[in-house]
């Protein structure tokens, strides 16, 4: 009898001390999410980014438990300081970055946005590659007047990139693009 | 004999010292600033203060002349210019009449040559200078450094123009602020121009794009005044300690409190929207523990680097292992309206005797919003 008692004594003590330690919501603490190992870098300079290439890098993402790195590479003319705010084009870029991260999160990929500066698009991909560590490149072959990247940027990218590239082939859904238009004024 | 005076605030003013300048400032013409102005000096009069208008361009507006009776008017004076009989403000004429308070209107009006000065905001600077308190009232589109600027909105240059001293010297200015539609309607009813002019102004300046522009470029002239005056004032104090309670900005400034990490940025782009929306300059703050900083917390810094440099906003990073005072400090420092920040982590064992942080800097930060942003949340995305 004593017995039986001391032992819902102890679940009871046992009870308190886990809800003591728990959090509120019944769930251990997690720790500030900050992506898988694998990164996945998805470069785009425009307004738009290729819908295929944000879904390829997002299936990648989620096959590896990767982090997905969408990067605006921002060309700074030269009569602008290279550190010089562009508030035009942030107008245009926050709402990109933020939809990409709403289909992100749809799929649970964890989202790491970058924004790299640099005289030419290349250039500012070479300064990101330069001072980031990723483990692959997304980009979509295109015709550079599209969300694409011309061939020779690829050419570039595949000497210079020390990461796997995943290069696109051009295809018939290259006109669908993924733009901040859906959240602009609304995030 | 000269006589201690009170100005028009009230204060009192020994004899030698230099008049106090009110400006009624304005979008448009035909706004009020001139009845604003006359407004003014029937109040000062009511007040037993000596007024006199110095000079008075009613531009045929019957409602402002009307107005205008009542208060003593000192006579112009003619000045022949190319055979053309033209009527300046009479300068020496107002110095000899010496009022308490002048009203003097369109500072950026172009004398006739032959007068003491090209300008009149020259001859606001004598009367001023002759310790005669001075109420005048200008448009925006005259200001000299937001000439080009206007030019550019509303296409229309203007040619006289007020150098940007004479506002930043003046002691007081006062916007006189109505909408464009009211304005509009004004000029429809020809209680601004002449029957035969209202087409011409329709169709070229008073267009609603032109005036929205104006007024907002008008209303962030005068918010900047009150900025600057707002500036001097807290450093006229006297100590950092003294001045801070003078830290009270009327337009919005937003601290984005965040920690190097992948959340950060989508905070720092709410910050962004926030401040954009209510026009606010934008911080964003990391305050650094002692602990060592590891190549994923620098890697997110200089990510935060890059964002807000983009944006123009400022990255500051305080070394201190007390997070919640280095925020309040560095909010009554900035002048911080809004602080965001992100969603605290739940908190475990002994910690959870302790209030949040939120909460902590509710109590803390009189006076300022807080406002947690939540992590990551989907919405309805639109299809193409």
């Amino acid at each position: 009898m004593i017995g039986a008692i001391l032992c819902i004594l102890a679940g009871v003590l046992l009870g308190l001390a886990a809800g003591w330690w728990l959090p509120p919501h019944g769930r251990r603490p997690t720790l500030v999410h900050r992506g898988g190992a694998r990164r996945i870098l998805l470069p785009f300079s425009g307004e738009s980014v290729s819908r295929r290439a944000l879904d390829a890098a997002l299936r990648l993402a989620v096959a590896e438990d990767a982090t997905l790195m969408p990067a605006y590479l921002a060309a700074v003319p030269l009569t602008l300081p290279l550190d010089a705010p562009l508030p035009a084009r942030a107008e245009t870029v926050l709402p990109l970055m933020e939809a990409i991260e709403q289909r992100a999160a749809r799929r649970d990929v964890p989202v790491d946005s970058r924004i790299s500066r640099g005289r030419t698009s290349r250039d500012a991909l070479s300064r990101l590659l330069d001072s980031e560590p990723v483990d692959r490149v997304v980009v979509p072959a295109g015709s550079g007047a599209d969300a694409g990247f011309t061939p020779e940027d690829v050419a570039w990218l595949l000497a210079k990139a020390p990461a796997e590239v995943v290069v696109l082939r051009p295809g018939p859904a290259d006109h669908e693009v993924v733009t901040g238009g859906a959240v602009r004024g609304h995030f | 004999m000269a006589m201690a005076t009170e100005t028009t605030t009230g204060r009192h003013r020994e004899p030698g010292t230099r008049g106090s300048h009110k400006v009624f400032l304005g979008m448009a013409p035909g706004v009020g600033k001139t009845y604003a102005m006359l407004e003014e000096g029937h109040e000062l009069q009511r007040d037993g203060v000596d007024v006199a208008i110095g000079v008075l361009e009613t531009h045929g507006r019957v409602e402002t002349a009307r107005r205008a009776e009542g208060l003593e008017q000192i006579p112009r004076r003619a000045v022949t210019y190319r055979g053309v009989e033209l009527e300046e403000m009479d300068l020496p004429g107002v110095l000899r009449r010496a009022p308490a308070v002048c009203l003097i209107d369109e500072l950026a009006h172009t004398n006739a040559p032959g007068v003491e000065h090209a300008k009149r905001y020259a001859d606001v600077a004598d009367v001023l200078a002759a310790g005669i308190d001075v109420v005048s009232t200008m448009n925006v589109q005259h200001l000299e450094s937001l000439n080009d600027l206007v030019a550019e909105l509303a296409g229309v240059r203007v040619r006289e123009t007020v150098p940007d001293r004479v506002l930043a010297h003046a002691d007081e200015v006062v916007l006189v602020d109505i909408t464009p539609g009211e304005l509009l309607a004004r000029l429809r009813e020809g209680r601004v121009y002449p029957a035969e002019r209202i087409d011409t102004a329709l169709n070229n300046f008073f267009t609603i794009e032109n005036l929205v522009a104006l007024r907002e470029v008008a209303l962030r002239q005068v918010a900047e005044s009150v900025g600057a005056q707002r500036i001097a004032y807290a450093g006229a104090v006297g100590t950092r300690e003294e001045s801070l309670p003078a830290i009270q900005a009327v337009g919005d400034r937003l601290l984005a409190l965040v920690e190097p990490n992948p959340q950060a940025q989508r905070l720092v782009r709410r910050a962004w929207r926030s401040a954009a929306r209510l026009s606010a300059d934008l911080d964003v703050l990391w305050v650094r523990s002692s602990r060592d900083m590891s190549q994923e917390d620098e890697r997110g810094l200089a990510a935060l680097r890059q964002l807000a440099s983009l944006l123009g906003a400022e990255l500051h990073v305080i070394d201190s292992d007390d997070i919640e005072h280095a925020v309040v400090e560095f909010v009554a420092e900035r002048g911080s309206t809004y602080v965001l920040l992100g969603r605290p982590r739940p908190a475990t064992g002994l910690r959870r005797l302790r209030q949040s942080l939120p909460v902590r800097l509710m109590r803390r930060l009189d006076g300022v919003d807080l406002r947690i942003v939540a992590d990551r949340a989907q919405r309805p995305e639109r299809e193409w």
